[in-house]
């Protein structure tokens, strides 16, 4: 039980980001809804992170894990590095006209 | 060492909610990325500096770092070669790399030594579930966008995948209080498994057309997915990136569905209340078919015009000879406005991308609110390769499946050239009653050749 109290601040914290997440993205013009999804999809690379503290843990002989752990390093750097990349991409050519 | 990293994890969720809101407007869009994507570097450089500084092995450190370097080039190098029209399927592949990753990374861990606690074997289950689901409904998602899978709506996929779904439900329940009696990882791979194939199932009876809608779906469930996992690692700066995605990605997926005049539950279920429409009662259409140099000297002839582009534009590739034509008919004197509909194209947004990209002026391209009210006083509205969001029936036709859809009212204009392929109907399956109205013609062909042609005709004039 006391393990779940613990877990009280994570819940606060999750519903107070729950909430921001909604209000950050009200108001925004359907022209934008691509780029920002696809900045929204790069963000949520940030699982990448725990892909690299999970790396931690495994010991350096065991192989099979460390290439598991690996590729999901690498595939969780791709979402990143793609998803931003591609985002700027298609602001590039917005800003480019409106000047 | 620990208060830098918490404080660094700190200013990256900072600009991550930053970027998310500026990238929610227009003029602040390109530093919104460039300040999550700081925040991003920011967050795996402080975790990997803390490997180097704790007691890591340099197997382990080698290969994050390889990976880290291989993923970074490789999508660099993707969305530089990435076609602008095939970019909605690289989003969606992205979003399922973030997916794999999840579901990886839940693999490894229930494969530790560690003795987890019931609630944790929980969280540590929904993160791979969540991820598996992610990941091979965005390959699905891709694979429909690239047009390399159909849509299948026959009744085993709905059975089976909600089959599946109580299996995921139960088998969690089993796992957690280990009612089978076997190692955490068999449990864990047993649901990978079954969260893939459900993944798939799930998006195999959505429609192509309502694909942006679940792309943008299943990036908040990766979202979700890294939340997950940001609760059994105790870092916040993945719970907070994962939540923050999820929730304005739900909302995101609400709002595209308004902006289509969907529910989320017709999309999700595949249906386009197509019962509604009884085939008894269609009328023959009485059409006036045009010819391409019939066309070339309307649109001459034309002072202010109005192109209304649309998925067949996005499919034939026709937004550089679109460009062309417009500067042929705006250095003969003509006024000419892009009018674009929320969801031209393959996403919302995705047809002012592509003819930016064409190097359309910004100024050049109307969004439908702005100028729906002056349609009359446009002298010709070229159509290309749009039909549902012309469909006067959307106004004025309660039985029709898109009734209550906003339209573009091309009616209201004095003459209307629609650029078609064949006699098809748009993705709603409706006859376009604008084919009736006087003045309104039709261009048979691919948008593409048929554009190429008036742009030479019109050369000629």
């Amino acid at each position: 039980m006391s393990a779940l109290l613990e877990q009280l601040d994570s819940l606060y914290f999750i519903v107070f980001c729950i909430f921001i997440g909604i209000e950050i993205i009200t108001n925004v013009p359907a022209i934008l809804h691509t780029p920002l999804m696809s900045g929204a999809n790069a963000i949520s690379g940030v699982i990448t992170v725990g892909a690299i503290l999970m790396l931690h843990k495994v010991e350096a002989n065991d192989y099979v894990n460390l290439i598991i752990g690996g590729i999901a390093v690498f595939l969780g750097a791709l979402n990143i590095s793609g998803g931003f990349f591609v985002t700027n991409r298609m602001l590039a050519m917005f800003n480019s006209k409106s000047k | 060492m620990t208060l830098l990293l918490e404080g660094g994890y700190f200013l990256s969720i900072l600009s991550f909610l930053g970027g998310l809101k500026y990238l929610s407007k227009p003029k602040k869009a390109k530093l919104g990325n460039t300040l999550a994507a700081s925040g991003m570097i920011l967050a795996l450089g402080l975790t990997v500096v803390s490997s180097i500084m704790g007691t890591l092995p340099y197997t382990n450190l080698i290969i994050i770092l390889g990976a880290l370097l291989g993923g970074t080039l490789l999508g660099k190098y993707m969305s530089k070669k990435v076609e602008m029209t095939a970019m909605p399927q690289l989003v969606s592949l992205f979003n399922a790399t973030g997916g794999a990753c999840a579901f990886l990374l839940g693999i490894v861990e229930s494969n530790q030594e560690a003795v987890f606690e019931k609630w944790q074997i929980l969280v540590l289950l929904l993160g791979v579930i969540t991820g598996a689901i992610a990941a091979s409904g965005s390959v699905v998602a891709y694979r429909k966008l690239a047009g390399k899978t159909k849509d299948k709506r026959s009744n085993w996929v709905n059975v089976f995948s909600k089959a599946l779904l109580l299996f995921l439900c139960v088998f969690t329940v089993a796992a957690v209080f280990n009612w089978l009696d076997i190692s955490l990882m068999m449990y864990t791979i047993i649901m990978v498994s079954a969260a893939l194939m459900y993944g798939v199932l799930f998006v195999l009876p959505i429609g192509g057309a309502d694909m942006p809608v679940v792309i943008s779906l299943l990036n908040a469930v990766t979202g979700i997915a890294t939340a997950f996992s940001g609760v059994l690692y105790h870092n916040k700066v993945m719970i907070a990136g994962g939540i923050i995605v999820g929730a304005a990605g739900i909302l995101l997926t609400v709002l595209m569905c308004r902006a289509m005049n969907r529910s989320l539950l017709k999309v999700l279920t595949g249906s386009f209340h197509k019962s509604k429409v009884v085939v008894g009662e269609e009328k023959v259409q009485e059409i006036t078919e045009t010819s391409v140099s019939e066309t070339a000297l309307q649109l001459s002839m034309a002072n202010k015009i109005a192109i209304i582009p649309g998925y067949g534009l996005a499919v034939a590739q026709a937004q550089h000879l679109c460009q062309q034509l417009e500067k042929l008919l705006s250095d003969k004197g003509g006024v000419v406005h892009y009018i674009i509909h929320p969801v031209a194209g393959r996403m919302p947004g995705h047809m002012n991308v592509l003819l930016a990209e064409a190097s359309v002026e910004y100024d050049a391209l109307k969004e439908m609110d702005e100028v729906n009210d002056e349609m009359s006083s446009y002298d010709i509205a070229l159509i290309i390769g749009a039909n549902d969001v012309v469909n006067p029936a959307a106004e004025n036709n309660p039985d029709s499946p898109i009734y209550g859809m906003p339209i573009i009212k091309a009616y209201n204009c004095a003459a209307s050239v629609i650029l078609k392929r064949s006699m098809n109907r748009g993705y709603a399956g409706v006859q376009n009653e604008l084919f009736d109205e006087d003045g309104c013609k039709l261009l048979f062909g691919d948008a593409k050749d048929s554009l190429q042609q008036i742009v030479n005709q019109l050369k000629l004039i």
